[in-house]
Formats: C-alpha cells, sequence, structure tokens
C-alpha cells in the first residue's frame, strides 16, 4: 500500500463484510502530539476473542479460497514502523473498532493520500451502508454523514449521474479546505 | 462550493425524470477490490469507471466491487457482464483503459480485446 488512504479502504471493507450497516471512519492529524490517527469503528458481527488475537497474523483469514489475509497486518506494519501503535477491539454481535496510530512527522509514515476518492468509492460502491465520516487537522474539520444525504435525497441513489458528481466535488472541496 | 441546498435541487431534478427503477440494470461492470486489487491501483479505476459511467447517464449500468478474483498478478482487473453474452474480464487496468473500456464496450458494444484476459495469458 502506498498511502493511508488505501488502508483505510481495505479495512472499511472487512466491516462490509462483517455485514455492518454503519462504518465509522475517523482521521484525526495532531500536529502538537506529532500524531496521525486512524479509527474505523464497525457495527458489524464481531469477533470471537480466539480469532481477534490471531488476526494480525497474516496466515489467519475467513476467506475460503486462500490462506493468507493481509490487509490488518499490513495496516499495522504501517502503524508500527513509524513508531506509533495499533489495536483491535471486537465483540461476537456488537462490532469491531481497529485504531492506528502514526508517528506524523516520522520519516517512513506513509502520505495520508487520496481520502476523497478512498471515501466517495465506499460511499456510492455500498449505498445500504451508512458511512460518517470525520476528518480533522488541528482545529478544523470535515465531516460526511450518509445519512444525512439520504434523508435528502430521499429515494434518489447515489448512482444517479448528477448525485454522484456531486458527491464527487464536494468531498474533494471539503478534504481541500483543511490544508 | 458544493452545498446540500445544491444537492436538494439536484434530487427535485431527478425526481422529475421518474426512470428510477433502481434493479433494472442490465449492464454490470464489476472491480476487484480486495487488498490485492487496491494494492495495484483499483480505487482509481473504479472512480474512473463510475464518474463515466456517470458523465455518459448510462442509466442501465450498475456498477460494483468484490473482493479478490483469484489472479492477484493481473490486478486491476475488471469483469463486464452484459445479458446474453459471455462474461469479459479485462486485466491490468488504469484509469485509461477504463474509460476506454466504458466507451467502446459498454456504448459501442466493441470488446478492447487488447486489455482481456486472454490477450495477456
Amino acid at each position: 500500500m502506498r498511502e493511508i488512504a488505501l488502508h483505510i479502504l481495505d479495512i472499511a471493507q472487512n466491516s462490509i463484510t462483517a455485514e455492518a450497516s454503519r462504518v465509522v471512519i475517523e482521521i484525526d492529524e495532531d500536529k502538537r502530539k506529532d500524531t496521525l490517527t486512524v479509527t474505523i469503528t464497525d457495527n458489524g458481527c464481531g469477533m470471537s476473542p480466539d480469532f481477534l488475537q490471531k488476526v494480525t497474523d497474516p496466515f489467519t483469514t475467513k476467506r475460503a479460497t486462500r490462506k493468507v489475509g493481509l490487509g490488518i497486518p499490513l495496516f499495522k506494519m504501517a502503524a508500527e514502523n513509524t513508531g506509533g501503535s495499533f489495536e483491535i477491539n471486537s465483540e461476537i454481535g456488537k462490532g469491531t473498532c481497529v485504531k492506528a496510530v502514526f508517528g506524523y512527522s516520522h520519516i517512513d509514515r506513509q502520505p495520508l493520500g487520496n481520502t476523497a476518492e478512498t471515501i466517495l468509492g465506499l460511499v456510492t460502491a455500498y449505498e445500504n451502508v451508512d458511512f460518517l465520516y470525520k476528518h480533522s487537522v488541528g482545529d478544523k474539520e470535515f465531516v460526511l454523514d450518509t445519512d444525512k444525504l439520504k434523508e435528502i435525497l430521499g429515494d434518489v441513489p447515489f448512482s444517479n449521474p448528477d448525485v454522484y458528481l456531486w458527491l464527487s466535488d464536494y468531498i474533494s472541496e471539503g478534504e481541500n479546505e483543511l490544508d | 462550493m458544493k452545498s446540500l441546498a445544491e444537492l436538494e435541487a439536484i434530487r427535485n431534478k431527478a425526481k422529475a425524470n421518474v426512470n428510477l427503477r433502481k434493479d433494472d440494470h442490465a449492464v454490470r461492470i464489476v472491480v476487484g477490490m480486495a487488498t490485492c486489487g487496491i494494492a495495484a491501483g483499483a480505487r482509481p479505476v473504479m472512480n474512473a469507471i463510475m464518474e463515466e459511467v456517470a458523465k455518459r447517464n448510462l442509466e442501465h449500468v450498475m456498477v460494483t466491487q468484490t473482493g479478490c478474483i483469484g489472479v492477484c498478478r493481473l490486478e486491476p482487473i475488471v469483469e463486464v457482464y452484459i445479458p446474453g453474452e459471455e462474461k469479459v474480464t479485462y486485466v491490468k487496468m488504469d484509469t485509461k483503459k477504463a474509460a476506454e473500456i466504458v466507451s467502446e464496450h459498454i456504448v459501442n458494444g466493441r470488446v478492447v480485446s487488447k486489455y482481456t484476459i486472454g490477450a495477456e495469458q
């Protein structure tokens, strides 16, 4: 993975696979503490304590087609390589929370990357899932709550061409404002 | 600056157009988006296809994601399903090739053979 935004896309897909109906993605860039924190919380099926213990092992996966699963190990490694930390909490029937803390100014920290594209991709590909996205840089914050958008849209889908293009611009502009 | 008021206007326009039979999609474009696909560049490919479909107003086309298709070395992979035709698998996609597939294959009905898995292997 070349950027943190790709890890986010990858980990959020796990939430979808776990049949989450709501996924909360938070990015907090705190230059004073010199940290970049990514938190992904879902209300999916959760993991048993047993599975949770070995989930950061690349040779653990739920897929039936092969025996490796690299998403979580790669994310963990990316965070730990920057002097940061990584934790997963999960409970069967309640959901899962993945939290990665990166050393903000560490030389090995991957760029955050194109978060707008990640969020746009998730939101439009999984329309039946609600996403809450919060990205804060210092005291500036961009929030996208698909619940609110769906309220406005009624039964008009995100895949409607005009809606899709609006959403694409809306997210990009919101992210650019943070710089 | 985009505003939520604009979104409301879009909704009203879309409602006037009616034609909202959500499940009535004839063509399916599927992008492999597992760890392997994402690492190889599937995200911009997915968004390029979505954008192209939106710009061309192709209401009969549905773009979806799937997990690992099984040939990670050929990612990003895009599959095109058109009813009554054989599935076409495109490999080693990028944004330019993806847009070409929408215009050539979906709109003009010509399979872009040079990007298919058959041409690669």
